[in-house]
């Protein structure tokens, strides 16, 4: 395989690091919000730039700085890598243009910092996405818990307090109390924490251990929100709407899924798995998520939540499917990652310019709402499908890729898990749109009057939805990507 | 002019506190540029002295000629040419950045703490750069009477816990005076490397054991090693700002310094873990410190006194990082000498900034600090972070060789210690920045609009640079971690240690 050495990805990951001071210097919003979007076009474009050579199958390092015997601060663009950055570096675009209507309609104070850690956020997720081996990745895992504190806690209430301790204990907590120790005595048996095919175990390790150390690497990342450590997820939505959308919906929650994707193919490797029969521990694992995690959103009013247990869900989807360790499976779950981003942070929008536009947070409250707000609504209906997995969304193909995937690996108690949840999927979004559109006059809460949420609300949220759609016919990019990262 | 280092390093601070102390006399303006002129020289000579130690290997400089082991000789190697740096570092920008808070709380008593603070300086690079046993204990006095000095300067309750500080600091140095005192009568020399010399054919000899033994606790004593700890957070938190910003990050990680001089040079490896057959029971006494350093910690409601338990804690990484055995452990021991006392010194500095605009380190003073002190803060953050033990800063790396040394050594429960004292840590800084950020409440909840935040307020520029510049130096050497382990570190420990 070859292998290129450019800036490139630090590059990609400072630049919205080296803009903050700019951010947070500038007097005039209309001045701040213009270098977010320089530092958020020019990050898509270093990024894109790298697509070409990852296409034909080489890899892009730079090593930064040799730290620890065996163990460098490193970045390796790889297929996988690429797929999750291009993923949430241009969904920051959207998000930018997004939290400009949402933030103003809102008249929220402190909006400077808003944006900084916003910026700052981005650039530990690209970090992970563009991380070597273990070590760096968890220098960003951590890096991206601190940055996204002060946004999850914003309103600087006494409920963002409760909440922003919760965040603290379960993502700080299982990071340095799980993760640390078992990356440690990883690195202590190995000498190496580099991701490869191949993993970094040389197969003869004791079984117990291994279960152990899987366990812990799998649960410690805590932000992929895998059940019974998922609880800090619904808690966050305590923030303002875009950053549920962006970091609730795709990055935060997503770096969590690609970490525990790294160490189920790079740490451990498929074979080491597959020989130990390990994939299935961890299906059995994202399989109760998915179920739960769906059954308990069908009783949420407050439409946040209900979209914070549903991510909790669709996450265990992209875990279950590489834990399938078969070839579908695993293209399933991280195709999974783009096509859940665009169609959950959709609705996430969605939620947040009802919120603007009217001040409803309850499902309860929202009968009638597709009169008012039919762009919306709409847009919400395609996010909802994109979930469910129907066509025509970039959903259907990662559920159809899931779901032959668990006839590709005989495991038919997934298969049903997946339908199941399918099932539970379309029972607690599409009744939000029934409500909004079919309803009697008097049941209507709403005038029959048209009023949107603000342009720049609107405008991303369509972009979002058409991009789902654009993702059923075009889904080329995402797909061949994911296979280039299984390998083949 | 590069020979001389090893007795510019010493003899520039002393001879410069007697010009200050006239200085003082004469025009108070003086005794700050003389200070750091001083102290810029003792930087200069020791990163140099650093640098000709990477390429020549071991100096070693006779003081007026006399040949040890009669006269006094000053050995510098791999290990006390990086803690001379760090002491000498952490020196200068700590006297650059409190010159405000001196004016502030004492401005009748800047000669006298000048003078104090150069000599105190030239105490604690004496204690590093020296090869003499006798000549150690010496100058650890000098520290340590400076030291008194400078917390007493304080008033309020500073006399009270630099009396308390004194009984105890003399207990330790008594102790260790003996054990020096046991090895002359054995051995006849108080030269390091002659006793050390001498010492391989006594192993055996309980006179020896007891000397290391009693010196092992003089040192404990001096640097707070729990149970021994009593001591230090009252006289840390009630000492003036400029006072403690110097005691905190270099007194306890001197005396680290000299312990492992002890266990390293004057005695083996070999002795010292294999002979006395001890380091399992002090591992475990260093596990009982970390918990208690962090379990005490959380009980504080001064931010400042919080820290000092930190401290406490941060004694105990290093005593049992250097007794685990190994050599990756003593690595992150060593390590840990120069991150801990350059991240004290980040959030000391902080502190400092911080008293000196709100008058206050209880949390009750912290609110809204990020509105009115957010540069000062901003750094406070990157000290509590390294604190934690969050890459890519200086001290994760550090923790990373311990936790590593102890899965090495098979010592989990000092394992455990670690991770459970970085999960306080969090606690305890978070608990801290929750109040700078929510605190006081608006009025409105919810979307809290119409917040009226009280207009920024921040410490000079003086204080704030120094400040940054640790702050920067703090993930700086977090990157570097690999270079200075390799170039350095790696040599400081003898090859026996495996």
């Amino acid at each position: 395989m070859e292998t290129i050495i450019s800036i490139k990805p630090l590059l990609a990951v400072l630049v919205s690091l080296l803009i903050t001071p700019i951010l947070a210097s500038s007097r005039a919003p209309n001045v701040r919000e213009a270098w977010t979007f320089v530092a958020a076009v020019a990050k898509v474009l270093i990024i894109a730039s790298m697509v070409p050579a990852v296409l034909k199958g080489a890899e892009i390092v730079y090593t930064v700085a040799q730290v620890v015997p065996g163990v460098a601060i490193k970045f390796r663009v790889d297929a996988l890598g690429m797929l999750f950055a291009l993923v949430s570096s241009s969904l920051w675009i959207v998000t930018s243009a997004y939290s400009i209507g949402y933030m103003r309609a809102l008249k929220e104070h402190s909006q400077t910092r808003y944006f900084v850690f916003f910026a700052l956020a981005l650039s530990a997720t690209v970090g992970v996405a563009f991380s070597a081996n273990l070590l760096t990745l968890y220098l960003f895992y951590e890096m991206l818990s601190f940055a996204t504190y002060p946004l999850v806690t914003h309103h600087q209430d006494p409920e963002a307090r409760r909440s922003g301790r919760k965040y603290l204990l379960y993502i700080v907590g299982t990071s340095i109390g799980i993760v640390l120790p078992a990356m440690l005595i990883c690195y202590n048996m190995t000498g190496t924490l580099e991701f490869s095919m191949q993993g970094i175990f040389a197969g003869t390790e004791p079984k117990a251990t291994m279960v152990v150390l899987l366990l812990m690497l799998v649960l410690g990342f805590a932000k992929a929100a895998i059940m019974p450590l998922h609880s800090w997820l619904p808690a966050a939505m305590v923030a303002p709407t875009p950053v549920s959308a962006l970091l609730h919906a795709v990055a935060v929650v997503k770096v969590g899924a690609f970490s525990v994707l790294r160490v189920l193919t790079g740490v451990f490797g498929i074979n080491l798995l597959t020989n130990l029969h390990l994939g299935t521990v961890v299906c059995y694992i994202a399989a109760f998520t998915v179920i739960t995690a769906s059954l308990i959103a069908l009783t949420q009013d407050g439409l946040k939540r209900r979209l914070a247990f549903s991510t909790i869900g669709q996450l265990s989807y992209i875990v279950l499917g590489v834990a399938l360790l078969s070839p579908k499976g695993m293209i399933g779950g991280m195709t999974h990652i783009a096509m859940h981003a665009f169609g959950k942070i959709t609705l996430f929008f969605c939620a947040g310019a009802i919120f603007v536009a009217t001040g409803k947070k309850n499902i309860s409250e929202m009968v009638g709402i597709g009169k008012r707000m039919p762009v919306t609504m709409i847009a919400f209906f395609i996010g909802s499908l994109s979930v469910i997995g129907l066509p025509p969304t970039g959903g259907f193909f990662s559920k159809w890729y899931l779901v032959l995937g668990t006839l590709q690996a005989d495991q038919m108690p997934m298969l049903l898990v997946l339908l199941g949840s399918s099932l539970l999927n379309a029972a607690y979004f599409l009744p939000v749109v029934y409500k909004a559109f079919f309803c009697t006059s008097e049941e209507s809460m709403f005038q029959n009057t048209i009023q949107e949420a603000p342009i720049w609300c609107v405008a991303p949220l369509v972009v979002t939805a058409v991009g789902s759609i654009v993702l059923f016919f075009y889904p080329t990019l995402f797909l061949n990507l994911a296979k280039l990262a299984i390998g083949g | 002019m590069s020979l001389q280092y090893p007795a510019l390093i010493v003899v520039v601070p002393l001879l410069s506190a007697l010009v200050i102390s006239i200085a003082g006399w004469v025009n108070k303006r003086w005794c700050f540029p003389i200070t750091v002129a001083a102290l810029a020289v003792a930087a200069y000579s020791s990163v140099g002295l650093l640098f000709r130690v990477l390429d020549e290997g071991v100096i070693v400089y006779k003081l007026g000629g006399w040949d040890p082991p009669m006269g006094i000789a000053y050995y510098v190697d791999h290990l006390n040419g990086l803690v001379l740096a760090v002491v000498s570092i952490v020196a200068l920008l700590n006297a650059i950045a409190s010159k405000k808070s001196i004016e502030q709380e004492f401005p009748e008593k800047i000669g006298p703490f000048y003078t104090l603070y150069v000599l105190m300086v030239t105490g604690l690079l004496g204690i590093v750069v020296t090869g003499d046993a006798f000549n150690l204990y010496v100058l650890l006095e000098i520290a340590a009477l400076t030291g008194y000095g400078l917390i007493a300067m304080g008033g309020g309750r500073g006399p009270l816990s630099a009396l308390n500080y004194l009984y105890m600091g003399t207990i330790g140095a008594c102790f260790y005076l003996l054990g020096v005192g046991y090895l002359y009568i054995m051995t006849g020399s108080l030269n390091m490397v002659d006793i050390a010399g001498i010492l391989p054919d006594l192993y055996q000899s309980k006179a020896v054991m007891a000397a290391f033994i009693i010196c092992m606790v003089g040192v404990w004593i001096k640097m707070a090693f729990f149970p021994l700890h009593a001591w230090l957070p009252n006289a840390y938190t009630h000492a003036p700002s400029a006072s403690s910003s110097l005691i905190a990050p270099l007194v306890t990680k001197v005396m680290i310094y000299v312990m492992i001089r002890l266990i390293l040079t004057i005695f083996t490896p070999e002795f010292s873990f294999n002979i006395l057959a001890v380091s399992k029971p002090i591992v475990w006494l260093s596990v009982i410190a970390i918990f208690m350093g962090a379990i005490l910690a959380l009980k504080e409601r001064n931010l400042k006194k919080m820290l000092t338990y930190i401290i406490i804690a941060e004694v105990g990484y290093m005593v049992g990082g250097a007794w685990l055995g190994n050599r990756v452990g003593m690595t992150g021991a060593i390590l840990h000498i120069a991150n801990d006392a350059l991240m004290t010194l980040c959030v000391f500095l902080a502190v400092g900034n911080i008293v000196y605009k709100v008058k206050g380190a209880e949390f009750e003073d912290l609110q809204g600090l990020f509105r009115k002190m957010p540069f000062t803060m901003g750094a406070f953050i990157i000290g509590a972070i390294s604190m934690i033990g969050v890459p890519p800063t200086c001290g994760f790396f550090s923790k990373w060789y311990l936790i590593s040394g102890a899965i090495q050594a098979g010592h989990y429960g000092f394992m455990v210690a670690l991770l459970f004292s970085s999960l306080v840590n969090v606690v305890l800084f978070f608990r801290v920045f929750e109040i700078c950020f929510y605190e006081p409440f608006s009025d409105h909840h919810g979307h809290g609009h119409d917040r009226h935040p009280e207009p920024m307020d921040e410490a000079p520029v003086t204080m704030l640079v120094p400040l940054f510049i640790v702050a920067a130096i703090l993930v700086l050497v977090g990157l570097y971690t690999g270079d200075i382990v390799n170039h350095i570190i790696e040599f400081a420990i003898p090859k026996g240690l495996v």
